[in-house]
């Protein structure tokens, strides 16, 4: 699979500066995790790894991921002062360094909060403003941003994976790629399935109901 | 999806299409948004780039302090002054510098590819469009030819200063502009090709040494010779010279030397000129602030 497919990955992200790798990937990145949280967090902790542990400050990236979870764009002129956003909205932010080694070097894990729900995602930045997605929940996942994802937690019990994908097969949705982890045999596991196009509410609502599946997230494009 | 030059070339030849036709018609083929659609996308970026520029040129500085104002120094300079290497080229390393001057100092750009590098395709496009009797579609065009050797220079190396260092970042971004470039004085797609190839060449082994880890030195200067290379490059393709090294193989040499480098020497602000005694204590200052 190519890194970058549209033109605009390469003429773009318009965005404040000053690092597209550091600044406008760690808006998505932020913007990604509140995608998946599915509503506004009372509290973010954000920690750096690699190459952002050492240079977040000055290049902004924790404004930048503040504004992400803000539902910011990466051209959004009130980036710069998201800590003062976050304030007036209620959101509590804790910034944390991680010296612990990683595989790339722009990582950052958001940790979203309320009043019980908890998301953690871990994602990567890798260069123009594009980024991964690594980790959900402590789940090994490899979603971007680009296409739309669904996410599937769901018991690993026989036949769950076989009812999600009929069922996706039945209203002629392509899935362009599916990944499946789980913690432990019999616990809950992650489905995700990449799809060529979005998944309409009613289908996630079908699916919402099948035996043993506890949470369907579509992460959007 | 065009995997490298050599495919590139070949469609050029084989359907008798510019570059950018096969840009559009790639862009049009995987995502099945129109071609307005297209063009609209695309002219928000040229505003952003536009918009960039002109607040460069009025002055801007950086929040560290570290940079800022010389472009402005540098136009009215050039207002005054009879420019040595000639007025369309120093307007473009001028534009080039305001673009990251104002990145710098968290203003809005448009990275292409990146943000630390975005100054070189707008700095050229400004400077040549009146030159070029390049109208609204003609400049659009320019961003495509420019955006789909890009995409293959990214797929194929790197266009991340953390992965590839600053030949990722500031050689990719004069290599696409110098295929545009090309494009835009009536070069062949072969030219264009060579002109990647050649612009390429001339910043491989740049190393990404940023001074206190920032975005400002030495990448806004970098950025003014990404221009300077750029019309180097291009002039020399369009006169015919070819690279003795294919285009593919140059991109592959330029992933392979980024695999090569040190890590202190691909944005970590470790190594180079962010270890000098001079960068270690802008460093300490900045930090004290």
């Amino acid at each position: 699979m190519s890194k970058y497919r549209s033109i605009f990955e390469i003429i773009g992200p318009v965005m404040v500066g000053p690092s597209s790798s550091h600044t406008a990937g760690a808006v998505r990145i932020g913007q990604i995790a509140r995608n998946v949280y599915g509503k506004n967090p009372a509290k973010a902790i954000i920690t750096f790894y690699g190459s952002f542990a050492h240079t977040y400050s000055g290049h902004g990236t924790d404004v930048a991921i503040i504004a992400g979870i803000m539902k910011m764009e990466t051209f959004d002129p009130r980036i710069p002062t998201a800590y003062l956003e976050a304030e007036k909205a209620g959101l509590a932010i804790e910034i944390k360094v991680s010296s612990e080694s990683v595989n790339f070097p722009n990582t950052a894990k958001v940790e979203l909060f309320g009043d019980k729900d908890y998301v953690s995602v871990v994602g990567i930045s890798i260069g123009g403003g594009i980024v991964q997605i690594i980790n959900i929940n402590g789940f090994d996942c490899h979603i971007t941003g680009e296409n739309p994802a669904v996410l599937v937690f769901h018991k690993d019990v026989k036949g769950r994976i076989a009812a999600v994908t009929n069922l996706i097969a039945k209203h002629e949705i392509n899935v362009s790629h599916l990944e499946v982890s789980r913690h432990q045999k019999g616990e809950i596991a992650l489905m995700i399935l990449q799809t060529d196009e979005h998944v309409a509410k009613h289908i996630l609502k079908e699916m919402r109901k099948i035996k043993d599946i506890t949470r369907v997230i579509q992460v959007k494009a | 999806m065009i995997k490298n030059f050599t495919e590139l070339i070949e469609i050029c030849r084989i359907e008798k299409l510019s570059i950018y036709q096969v840009a559009l018609n790639q862009e049009l083929r995987l995502f099945e948004s129109s071609e307005q659609a297209i063009y609209e996308k695309m002219e928000f970026q040229l505003k952003a780039m536009e918009n960039s520029v002109a607040r460069g040129l009025e002055g801007v500085q950086s929040h560290s302090g570290l940079t800022g104002g010389d472009a402005k120094r540098m136009a009215v300079y050039l207002q005054k002054e009879k420019s040595l290497m000639g007025k369309m080229l120093a307007e473009a390393v001028n534009n080039a510098i305001a673009v990251n001057e104002v990145n710098a100092a968290m203003g809005i750009i448009c990275a292409t590819p990146t943000a630390g590098s975005a100054g070189v395709l707008p700095g050229v496009l400004t400077a040549i469009r009146q030159e070029f009797n390049l109208d609204r579609k003609a400049q659009l065009n320019f961003m495509l030819t420019a955006g789909i050797c890009g995409l293959i220079i990214g797929n194929n190396a790197s266009i991340s200063g953390a992965e590839g260092a600053c030949q990722a970042e500031i050689g990719s971004a004069s290599a696409m502009t110098a295929a545009a470039l090309v494009e835009a004085a009536s070069g062949s797609p072969e030219m264009s090709v060579e002109a990647v190839a050649i612009a390429l060449k001339n910043l491989l082994g740049l190393s990404c040494d940023p001074v206190a880890g920032l975005v400002e030195i030495p990448c806004i200067k970098r950025n003014a010779i990404g221009v300077s290379n750029c019309f180097t490059a291009a002039e020399m393709a369009l006169a015919g010279i070819k690279s003795r090294i294919p285009c593919d193989e140059v991109v592959h040499a330029m992933c392979r030397i980024g695999e090569m480098m040190p890590e202190a020497l691909k944005e970590t602000a470790l190594g180079g000129l962010a270890d000098t005694p001079t960068a270690r204590n802008m460093r300490r200052k900045i930090q004290n602030k």
